[in-house]
């Protein structure tokens, strides 16, 4: 079948690529656009490996079909530090130990990202409920839930009172 | 985030802080390499077909069709491997791997095609034509077990097996000591229950991975995600009859494993298809292959009887334990029996295990394999007789505790060993004497673990500028480059940030075992100390050639070395930089290695306490508040130490919870899928909270005792006994999920 050309900004950067009808945009990530800071862990939407930021909405990309993404904006986990200089909830997940292994993280940054582009003051149980959707089978959450909350912290510390 | 130390050995300035860990960075920014994330010129895919049936006998495997279709480059099935070599005939690891004459479980893979993209593998393989004939197949331990069972392996069956049994029933032994009839007629209350735990998967978020490269004059290039790359070059070179020194395995950096990664699956495979394509060959398993085709954990059947006095002295305790494991053999069984009654001291004591074969995959490890299973049942009866007693629970195991000295049911003796103070510091924390609400039950368990040692190298240079490379061979699951790193630096006198560890290659270092037994802080942090002790005493020989003294005369200090004795002299001490900086003037670049069998890992105990909650409408168990007590010798980083208690804590919290393997009648596993088979979640738990105690381990310089594995064996009984205080049933089957406690409930009404 003829491949489609697809036209996006990904992290800021306008790229093109052709791909198959059946292709996901997580399948283009990471093996078209050497992208493979996001993870595959189940291909059916269960483990939040794959999360990325698709036009301000935090989806699956595994669930995504890559020809639906033409004209859209992509963040995904390469994007979020500014150059040299780690996000806050990059800097709050170390300095916490919210990782062991490490292959959730990516997913579970930029699903925590979005939480808090959308609630710069979350309670335990709001960050506990808006991750439920990435798995993580090393840390029991608990050291997470601590650096996401402690970046929303650092966050309105940062920006003040009316951050938004 | 308590710390209870006891009492102290040694003052350390790095070894017990917090520094972040070296590889973080390339963690929080997506750069770090896991295994699906290489991908080399002209590579191929490889993908495997699975049959779905529990058990058939294989009559033809037909591949010129799919041979024909253009972008297919490679066809594997298992008569290739024995093409390869001969011996393979008899090679359970690779028969799981590739079906020899029959399938096994539900998911046993045929053949494998390697394509120039997935979706032409994919396509090549719906062209392969297999004929086979459906066999009568077991899944359950009681029927499996039964005279008249579909016989799942002939010939298996080992001598010292009691009559009465099918052939499945492999393999039976027992451990314990005193006389158990005295014992039981000394008490007043004897209790024997029978317990069942469902297999359940170490559910790790990455999927195996592999790519494979073998060239023509036979030399090959591995990388995978794995918790032992030099088991997985033993392994598949002897799979492939090759040298070692040929076959060059590069761990990727690890999403998971938890005893799960520590066989092999597809590199057998990747490696043949590449053989015979000439090309690399990439494979990356489905969620669903993983659940299906790699190890899940035995699922188990136990009996388990003890006797009590009023007073709550245990007289006599007994388990008969069954588990199984899939289609081949384990070693699972033995280790359930041993580890059973650990934590008490007791003069009549009996296990018995028997091993069980059925049509399910192959079990592989699962943090302390077979210990949360026979552990479960032990720690429920003994809640059933503190409450019958009405005595307190913490203090009937303290009464009951093994100790130093104490022969231990499996029959070493306990040198020290933390339990007395883990159970202490549970009974006089806060948790423990908190008040409960209505529907609420307070749950306890002790857990146990033996850890491992075993083969250990470690290569420490001294760059010319003074920094230091530590070279290791044991991937790093969960910060561990972190604590090398530190007890480098502190070993050396020396600032962390000049230490860099790195995990080499098969080629580059000698044989490490496995990432498993909660050995890697023990082991490699032993070999790691050593090694800075004979680079030290090359620095300190290098500074009395400059100093022209003797070499006895010189003595490492603080990061320094100094001279030492009436007639060394008054000269500046030397630190490791400038030592370093005119080593090639003094002899050449400087080292200090060690290999060792390690030995002396220090048997592990943790304590858990649990509140729960239940829904008498609905049977949902809620866990209120969670706190983890283990003996960790000494912490070396606190947070990482930390984390395995918490993340263990939330794998058997799964485990007692939610988690099972469901098949139907038809042999076939039913949800092999996150959203079916449901792990837990953010918004199901509390914060765990851990207390980390040090007992120092004498088999270690700084103490240390693995951490690893312990604190996945007691939430299965202190959710058990929790849920039976908070609803007033005693239960006997995992796992606590709804529907089953719902049932319970409606049933007492």
């Amino acid at each position: 079948m003829k491949k489609l050309h697809v036209n996006v900004s990904v992290n800021n950067n306008d790229l093109e690529f052709l791909c198959n009808p059946e292709d996901t945009l997580l399948d283009v990530l990471r093996n078209d656009l050497n992208l493979t800071g996001t993870k595959e862990g189940c291909s059916t939407g269960d483990c939040g490996a794959c999360s990325v930021i698709l036009d301000k909405k935090l989806v699956c990309s595994c669930l995504v079909l890559a020809a639906e993404v033409d004209g859209s904006d992509i963040d995904t986990i390469e994007g979020m530090a500014e150059e040299n200089k780690l996000h806050v909830l990059q800097e709050k997940f170390l300095e916490h130990a919210a990782l062991q292994c490490g292959i959730c993280t990516p997913g579970i940054l930029i699903a925590a990202k979005s939480l808090l582009e959308k609630n710069q003051n979350p309670t335990e149980k709001e960050v506990r409920y808006w991750l439920a959707g990435n798995l993580c089978r090393c840390t029991g959450y608990d050291k997470i839930i601590r650096a996401v909350l402690d970046a929303a912290r650092e966050m309105r510390k940062d920006y003040g009172p009316n951050y938004s | 985030m308590d710390q209870i130390t006891p009492k102290t050995t040694k003052e350390f300035k790095i070894v017990g802080t917090r520094p972040l860990r070296p590889d973080g960075i390339d963690k929080v920014t997506g750069k770090a390499m896991y295994g699906a994330d290489l991908y080399a010129p002209n590579m191929l895919y490889g993908c495997l077909l699975r049959i779905n049936e529990p058990h058939a006998f294989i009559e033809s495997i037909d591949t010129s069709n799919a041979e024909q279709l253009s972008g297919v480059k490679s066809i594997v099935t298992f008569k290739d491997f024995i093409k390869i070599n001969p011996d393979n005939k008899n090679n359970q690891i690779l028969e799981n791997c590739i079906a020899n004459e029959k399938v096994l479980y539900d998911g046993h893979a045929v053949a494998a095609v390697a394509a120039v993209d997935l979706s032409t593998a994919k396509k090549a393989l719906k062209l392969v034509k297999i004929k086979y004939k459906k066999l009568p197949f077991v899944i359950t331990i009681e029927d499996a077990m039964k005279i008249g069972a579909p016989v799942v392996a002939i010939g298996k069956k080992n001598e010292n097996i009691p009559d009465g049994y099918s052939d499945n029933v492999i393999q039976y032994c027992s451990f314990g000591h005193g006389n158990l009839e005295e014992g039981f007629k000394a008490a007043h209350k004897v209790i024997k229950r029978t317990f069942k735990t469902p297999s359940v998967h170490q559910g790790y978020i990455e999927p195996h991975a592999c790519l494979a490269s073998m060239s023509n004059d036979g030399k090959a290039d591995l990388w995978c995600c794995t918790q032992g790359h030099f088991n997985v070059r033993s392994i598949c070179s002897s799979i492939f009859k090759m040298d070692n020194s040929q076959l060059k395995v590069t761990a990727s950096e690890i999403g998971g494993g938890f005893g799960g990664k520590t066989t092999v699956f597809i590199e057998p495979i990747a490696l043949a298809l590449s053989q015979k394509s000439g090309h690399p060959v990439k494979m990356v398993m489905s969620r669903e292959d993983v659940f299906k085709a790699t190890g899940p954990t035995v699922s188990s059947l136990v009996d388990v009887e003890v006797g009590m006095k009023k007073t709550g002295k245990i007289t006599a305790a007994r388990a008969i334990i069954r588990y199984e494991g899939g289609a081949f053999p384990n070693e699972t069984y033995e280790l359930g029996a041993q580890s059973a009654f650990a934590a008490y001291d007791l003069d009549a004591v009996k296990t018995e295990a028997f091993n069980v074969l059925t049509n399910r995959p192959t079990q592989a490890a699962y943090r302390a394999p077979g210990a949360p299973q026979s552990i479960y049942a032990v720690e429920s009866v003994i809640d059933e007789l503190c409450q019958f007693f009405n005595q307190d629970p913490l203090y009937v195991r303290i009464l009951n505790a093994a100790k130093k000295g104490t022969k231990s049911s499996y029959g070493p003796t306990f040198d020290d060993i933390g339990l007395k103070a883990t159970l202490e510091a549970a009974k006089n924390h806060p948790h423990y004497t908190s008040p409960l609400k209505e529907n609420q039950g307070r749950g306890i368990s002790c857990g146990f673990w033996f850890n491992f040692g075993g083969n250990t190298c470690v290569s420490l240079n001294i760059n010319f500028d003074g920094t230091v490379g530590v070279v290791e061979g044991n991937p790093d699951i969960g910060g561990s480059r972190s604590s090398i790193s530190q007890m480098a630096a502190e070993e050396l006198g020396i600032s962390l940030d000049k230490v860099k560890t790195v995990i080499a290659d098969t080629n580059s270092l000698g044989h490490n075992d496995v990432t498993d037994g909660s050995r890697v802080t023990f082991s490699v942090g032993l070999a790691t100390i050593k090694a800075a002790k004979a680079a030290k005493k090359e620095l300190c020989k290098r500074a009395s050639k400059l100093w022209g003294i003797d070499e006895d005369a010189v003595i490492w200090k603080d990061g320094y070395a100094h001279p030492a004795g009436a007639n060394a002299g008054n000269q500046e001490p030397l630190s490791l930089e400038d030592i370093a900086k005119v080593s090639s003037q003094t002899g050449g670049p400087i080292a200090g290695h060690y290999e060792v069998n390690a030995d002396g890992a220090g048997v592990s105990f943790g304590v858990h306490l649990v509140d729960i909650e239940t829904d008498m409408e609905t049977g949902h168990s809620k866990i209120i508040r969670y706190t983890v007590f283990q003996d960790a010798g000494k912490a070396i980083h606190p947070s990482y130490v930390e984390g395995q208690m918490q993340g263990g804590s939330v794998q058997g919290i799964g485990w007692a919870l939610n988690e099972e393997y469901i098949y139907s009648s038809d042999g076939k596993l039913q949800n092999p899928g996150f959203l079916d088979y449901r792990i837990p979640v953010a918004s199901d738990l509390p914060m765990i909270d851990p207390v980390i105690l040090e007992i120092p381990n004498p088999g270690h310089p700084y103490g240390v005792r693995g951490v690893g594995e312990t604190s996945i064996v007691p939430p299965l009984a202190a959710i058990n006994n929790a849920v039976s205080r908070a609803t007033g049933i005693r239960f006997t089957e995992l796992p606590l999920s709804p529907p089953r406690v719902l049932k319970a409930i409606l049933n007492k009404q």
